[in-house]
């Protein structure tokens, strides 16, 4: 007896201590932590000298707390839905790490802020032959990596020999430079070092999308004495040039970077430290933004853009639109679906304005081709098929279906901006498509499943869509409509269409290439391969004194720019 | 005793033995290649095949499956396919963050679930016990995300008087010892730190808490009122002992023991099925960790993740059946 009302009375002192303590606490801090939304929100730095005396017994209580909340004043916290899985670029095509690094590492050259135009980064001009065949880049003199030593050089030629020798598991190099050393469609040839701060690129045959790929996240230059020093660990603790150095990493909890202060580019950047925090859960996440928690949210759900829009203390920015969702239907099969007046009869059917109101709260534009407009190459010539369900039913009967058919529609068991959700989407198709006398049968499985089963021709049809790399034409339709591509999912095969796309990866007149897309598109508008859906407008939400904030069209960008006002 | 201990812990290894065949079949059966989710949209059929045969996916089945038992019995819990780091380290702050949450939950539920429980009985078939009992109802059927995002959305949004997700602010740097917060913080004399742990806890351990705390406060009442009808209550009664003494003192004790079993299967519940409350709140505990395992199909992480929670499962009730002696003199293990 004696124990166990020793216990229960232990439990229920823990437990009034716990709620004594935590209800004061909130108490006290009321005026605080309104504070604190005002220190995010509005004031920055001026209302943590003058935060009452609730804070300063706080911060006497020790010394590192009050650094803390001096640095809190000039501390960005970035909130997103999911952590990374690697901090080594090279080693991931996940958006979530891509996020992270591009404060750490940089490019020989990068994008534009807001456009996937390129601009010099770590090299400061750099000169094309005639032929296409080699590159000379000229360095910026002085940078030095967060280690302290200097790049150079040497340093390229050693991040490109470590990427060209690894493998399919180690570095997704291959997608974007047609393999490793020794394959076939190998790009690069060789990369030497002229003198310190000279680089040439000499490659096998001509890419047209060379300079924009290496643009790209993944190859972000990397110190070779860190490199060597960490092996595998150097993932979770990254050493590159970029404005920001990696401080800590907990996992599935915070990442934390800090400014570097040798950084080459003078004055940025601008935040003392930047914090990437994982809120899985949507709602929570835009909680999180409400309370002053968090400074910038990603992932927003587009039903909340109008709520964030009517608070004061928040903005909405839009990430300009790089994206396609659509309907594919998969070739080699034995249905109706593999009839071009089929397939043009389903595209008659769709009303993807009514699924804009619905789904996207007109964050999206409907797509008629197969790539946004804001890459270069887009034919905007191209007159959508309009949605005419009556015009559908001619069709269907001219194809001899005029009784209808039945066919499975999968769709995403994940969001992503482009279907956010997959479910409804399907819904909706299904019952448009009814109206017309054909049955959908829709269903859905797990990601890997549905990414290996769409590939590998398993379904009628099924809901998918793309952001592109590098905004280039190239990305969206060789990529997803080529003979041969990894992510052509429709198994579609047209000659004539692929030729197109491969003469238009190896010249690099611009003119000549945005013809030949066109040409490209034309085709695949006649073909009907998908049913291209919509281009959306991915949203992130931030407090009200978050500035120099870009979202960039690629998903992901540095905070270089970013400034907390007061 | 001691040999009963040395008999439960035995009786761990067939447990664990065919919770891991169990896992290790389910995984293998159900689609999904993990190589092709590592890979993303972009892999080549012949990039997924040699992934595949770096991780060993390419070998049958039960090949896996003992060479991840060899490694198991060396103290190794593999290497996530994902992230590429040792499990036994990932794994450590994951659970030692639900371990907190979980303890601090069970407190409040086995606190208020008790004594709502008791006061239910003695006060059969008042307003009181009326009134508990439907919250009772309410708490057991409340879905345990919205109940969180309605927290957050009063208690944070509204109201600002917690904050809404994660184990800390931001910005305060909880420097892990144990990886229970709340302790790392006192050891360290971080008071403003602990204070803001605790503040943190409160939200999402009160929705986890709820389900705990309702079937708590339903057992405890139909177990007290049992007791309370027995003869030796009534005559305890008869000779004029106070009421509360006979509620918390004669009777408690013989209506405890369905609770304590039922306060055992509920904390070893929430050390693996925290999942909604540890997603809302951005709680980095065990529960995400294995559910994001899931969704990568990150094999070793779920077999690893499953074999601890099981472990911990079992040991629970290890505690609570040698709790039964302790509070009631007459159960003996021998």
């Amino acid at each position: 007896m004696t124990k166990r009302s020793w216990l229960l009375m232990l439990l229920m002192l823990v437990f009034l201590s716990a709620a004594v303590v935590g209800c004061s606490g909130g108490e006290d801090d009321e005026p605080n932590n309104s504070e604190d939304s005002g220190e995010t929100d509005d004031s920055g730095d001026t209302t943590d000298d003058s935060d009452s005396g609730d804070d300063e017994s706080d911060s006497s209580s020790d010394d590192g707390n009050s650094d803390e909340a001096a640095a809190g004043g000039n501390t960005l916290v970035y909130a997103r839905g999911g952590d990374s899985t690697s901090l080594d670029p090279i080693t991931t095509t996940e958006g979530e790490a891509f996020r992270v690094t591009e404060n750490i590492f940089e490019g020989l050259v990068t994008y534009a802020v807001d456009s996937t135009e390129v601009v010099p980064s770590l090299a400061k001009d750099w000169k094309v032959s005639d032929d296409g065949l080699t590159y000379t880049f000229e360095l910026e003199e002085g940078v030095t990596f967060h280690d302290g030593t200097d790049f150079t050089a040497d340093d390229v030629v050693y991040n490109f020999e470590r990427w060209m020798n690894g493998d399919a598991e180690k570095y997704p190099y291959y997608t974007m430079f047609g393999g490793f050393k020794g394959d076939e469609n190998h790009v690069i040839k060789e990369v030497t070092a002229e003198d310190d701060y000279t680089v040439k690129f000499t490659l096998n045959h001509p890419q047209a999308t060379f300079i924009k790929n290496l643009a790209m996240s993944p190859f972000g230059m990397a110190s070779p004495e860190a490199l060597e020093e960490k092996g595998e660990d150097f993932m979770s603790s990254p050493v590159g040039t970029g404005p920001f150095k990696f401080e800590e990493w907990k996992r599935e909890e915070q990442i934390v970077l800090v400014k570097n202060e040798n950084y080459w580019q003078d004055g940025l950047p601008k935040l003392d430290k930047v914090i990437y925090t994982v809120i899985p859960d949507n709602s929570a996440r835009l909680n999180a933004l409400k309370t002053g928690d968090v400074h910038v949210v990603d992932g927003v759900n587009p039903s909340e853009v109008s709520s964030i829009e009517e608070d004061p203390n928040l903005k909405v920015l839009e990430r300009p639109s790089m994206n396609v969702g659509y309907m594919g239907f998969t070739f080699g099969r034995d249905n109706p679906l593999q009839d071009v007046k089929v397939r043009r009869a389903l595209s008659h059917a769709v009303p993807k304005e009514q699924l804009i109101d619905a789904f996207y709260y007109g964050q999206a534009q409907p797509a008629k081709t197969y790539m946004p407009p804001s890459v270069a190459g887009y034919n905007d010539e191209i007159e959508d098929y309009e949605y005419d369900p009556e015009k559908a039913k001619q069709l269907l009967a001219e194809a001899g279906y005029e009784n209808g058919f039945e066919f499975d529609l999968m769709y995403m068991p994940v969001a992503r901006p482009y279907i956010p959700e997959g479910q409804k989407i399907a819904e909706v198709l299904q019952s448009s498509f009814a109206e017309i006398g054909v049955t959908a049968n829709i269903d859905t499985i797990d990601w890997g499943t549905y990414l290996e089963e769409a590939s590998s021709g398993q379904y009628d049809a099924f809901l998918l869509g793309w952001t592109g790399d590098n905004g280039d034409a190239d990305n969206f339709l060789h990529t997803l409509l080529g003979i041969g591509s990894g992510s052509n999912y429709t198994g579609y095969e047209n000659e004539e269409m692929n030729d197109l796309l491969l003469e238009a990866q190896r010249i690099t007149d611009e003119e000549q290439r945005i013809e030949l897309y066109k040409q490209a598109q034309e085709i695949l508008h006649e073909e009907a391969p998908w049913i291209p859906l919509v281009h959306s407008t991915p949203v992130v939400a931030v407090s009200a004194n978050v500035s120099g904030y870009t979202p960039h069209p690629t998903g992901s960008e540095a905070v270089t720019h970013v400034e907390l006002s007061k | 005793m001691t040999a009963y201990i040395i008999r439960r812990i035995l009786m761990l290894f067939p447990v664990l033995f065919g919770m891991s065949v169990l896992v290790f079949s389910i995984i293998y059966l159900i689609p999904g290649n993990p190589a092709q989710i590592m890979l993303g949209q972009r892999a080549t059929p012949e990039a997924i095949a040699e992934v595949e045969k770096q991780l060993g996916l390419d070998q049958p089945f039960y090949i896996q499956y003992f060479d991840y038992v060899g490694n198991l019995l060396t103290g190794d819990l593999g290497t996530s396919i994902k992230t590429k780091g040792a499990v036994a380290a990932e794994l450590f702050p994951h659970l030692l963050a639900t371990v907190e949450l979980t303890i601090v939950a069970m407190t409040i539920a086995i606190f208020i679930g008790v004594n709502a429980g008791i006061i239910s009985a003695w006060l059969h078939n008042t307003i009181a016990d009326y009134a508990v009992m439907v919250f009772a109802l309410v708490g057991v059927s409340m879905p345990v995300f919205w109940l969180g995002l309605m927290e957050q959305y009063i208690f944070a949004v509204e109201l600002s008087w917690l904050p809404s997700t994660s184990r800390t602010n931001a910005l305060t740097d909880v420097n892990p010892i144990t990886h229970l917060y709340l302790i790392d913080t006192l050891i360290q004399g971080e008071y403003a730190q602990f204070k803001d742990v605790l503040r943190h806890i409160i939200l999402p351990s009160v929705a986890l808490a709820t389900i705990p705390m309702a079937i708590i406060a339903r057992i405890t009442r139909s177990s007290m009122l049992d007791v309370m009808k027995s003869d030796y209550i009534r005559t305890a009664r008869a000779k004029g002992v106070k009421g509360f003494i006979v509620v918390y003192k004669h009777s408690l004790r013989n209506a405890v023991i369905p609770v304590m079993t039922v306060i055992g299967l509920q904390a070893g519940l929430l050390l693996g099925g925290a999942i909604l409350t540890e997603t809302i709140f951005g709680w980095p505990g065990l529960g995400r960790y294995i559910y994001d395992a899931i969704q990568a199909r990150d094999y070793p992480v779920i077999q690893s993740g499953i074999l601890v929670v099981a472990t911990i499962f079992v040991f629970i009730n290890l505690i609570v059946d040698l709790l039964y002696a302790v509070v009631d003199p007459r159960i003996k293990y021998n």
